[in-house]
């Protein structure tokens, strides 16, 4: 029961963003400011984790393909490439960001509503979830596909570095399987994945962090709610896209 | 003027109010005071909003706000400025920024027009040259006048105050008394102010209503309340007895 409860305050609270702005100029500068904070403060993070995993898929399916006569070698870039856009570079940059992002809106928010700063915007007559959510939902949505596809660059750099380095293939090899069999759709299909987890991790962060009452205690808590949560939503929303899209 | 009909607000099965019907009057300092958990900050909220009533009406200068669609709230909300307990400054903004933010928001005014008014108002409230400090580089006090500033910044017709002087020493909490006191005079606003002490009472309380476990227990003047025969309210201005010795001594009540 309390579940469904959840489940229709999250969506009056989305349908409640769906308002005529009071000054478009101050939401386009919050927008902007949510967008250089999502983006730009996740980029090292996301740049690091993605350069590994690229290259450890690189490493273990080397391994595993490594003296097998039936698939060359320079199938590993193609096998790279099509890893990280497909589920590697969505999935763990989600994760990631469920985590960093997540926990940053829901304590932001949950800090504001506790110290009242959200009652004094309401009291200006400002639409606070309109204000509060709405910008840093559309920074979600707009900045988690450009790091994703950041994540696939880097993602396949390091798998040409690790096996490269490792004198698994050599560069020319990994090239070839890295600009061999190119489905454009896959690059759509991570594009959509990321746009729907940003707006997954944002808009589950900033429901718990809003909708905080109590202290610093349940601050923690509605942090710890909205990355768990973020992730089992990014978890099955994976699967479902993957579903319906690639069958 | 404010209208207060039979406000009635439970939360699950407490109930917090009990039915309290008042009017606060224009140009005057209406005070709220009363016991911790008497009801005040719940009544300040139902009165500008925050929390809606289970019964009961609030009117503002006629408009009633209980049935008020979204819109019309809003545009009542233009005309109400409001000074939190905790002053709820945005921490990421400087003092002049604070103050700006319900212009930038809800105005139509120039940059230069929102310039001069915010430098008039931090001039009203004494803090001229701690327009660029973030509100953790200033003291409580300066705080309450940030928080007076950005409420004043709009040229609202109400304004509401709750407990303005917590965690103030005496002397500055006199000078925020005063501040409120002038504004109101000056803008002839209708302003509410929450509070439990005394020195506030005295000095600035034009209409005071005491509230007691969520019921209107006692309203009248500052000059009435010394003399007041209701036991509760007594218990509660000379709640020492060092203040009950002096009363008494003075007044000879037994």
């Amino acid at each position: 029961m309390k579940l469904f409860s959840e489940i229709g305050r999250f969506v009056m609270m989305i349908l409640s963003l769906f308002t005529k702005p009071e000054r478009f100029s101050m939401y386009w500068k919050e927008t902007m400011r949510q967008m250089v904070n999502i983006g730009i403060g996740s980029l090292i993070i996301v740049g690091i984790v993605s350069t590994f995993v690229g290259g450890v898929t690189a490493v273990q399916f080397s391994n595993q393909i490594m003296g097998l006569e039936l698939i060359p070698m320079w199938w590993l870039g193609y096998i790279v490439r099509d890893s990280m856009i497909l589920e590697l570079a969505p999935t763990i940059t989600g994760l990631l960001l469920a985590g960093k992002i997540g926990s940053n809106i829901s304590s932001e928010l949950g800090s504001m509503r506790i110290s009242e700063q959200i009652d004094a915007l309401e009291i200006m007559g400002v639409n606070t979830p309109a204000y509060l959510i709405g910008p840093k939902v559309i920074a979600g949505i707009f900045v988690m596909p450009i790091l994703v596809t950041i994540a696939v660059a880097l993602g396949i750099f390091g798998g040409g570095m690790a096996g490269v380095v490792g004198h698994y293939y050599s560069a020319q090899e990994y090239m070839r399987g890295n600009q061999d069999m190119f489905v454009p759709r896959f690059a759509y299909i991570m594009l959509f994945k990321a746009a729907v987890f940003g707006f997954i991790i944002c808009s589950v962060s900033a429901f718990y962090g809003y909708n905080v009452k109590g202290g610093a205690l349940a601050i923690g808590e509605a942090s710890t709610k909205s990355v768990v949560n973020s992730c089992i939503l990014i978890i099955i929303a994976n699967f479902i896209i993957a579903s319906l899209l690639l069958s | 003027m404010i209208e207060i009909i039979d406000v009635r607000k439970s939360f699950g099965q407490q109930e917090v109010l009990k039915g309290i019907s008042t009017v606060f009057e224009s140009g005057q300092c209406n005070l709220i005071i009363g016991r911790s958990g008497s009801g005040k900050t719940v009544f300040l909220k139902c009165i500008v909003g925050l929390y809606t009533p289970d019964s009961g009406s609030i009117s503002f200068d006629g408009r009633d706000v209980i049935g008020m669609d979204r819109k019309s709230k809003q545009d009542l909300r233009k005309e109400i400025g409001m000074l939190f307990q905790g002053n709820a400054l945005f921490d990421s903004m400087t003092v002049f920024e604070n103050v700006q933010f319900p212009l930038d928001m809800l105005s139509y005014m120039s940059l230069e027009e929102k310039r001069e008014r915010v430098a008039f108002c931090l001039k009203r409230v004494n803090l001229t040259g701690a327009e660029k400090k973030y509100p953790a580089e200033i003291s409580g006090g300066m705080m309450k006048r940030v928080g007076i500033a950005r409420a004043i910044v709009m040229n609202p017709k109400y304004l509401f105050c709750d407990e303005p002087n917590s965690g103030l020493d005496p002397k500055t909490a006199i000078l925020i008394d005063d501040l409120i006191k002038e504004i109101t005079v000056e803008y002839n606003m209708t302003t509410i102010v929450n509070t439990h002490d005394m020195n506030s009472v005295m000095g600035i309380g034009d209409k005071v209503v005491y509230l007691s476990n969520g019921l209107k227990s006692w309203e009248g003047s500052k000059n009435e309340i010394m003399n007041t025969e209701n036991e509760d309210l007594y218990d509660f201005i000379f709640a020492s007895d060092f203040l009950k010795g002096l009363q008494k001594a003075a007044t000879g009540r037994k």
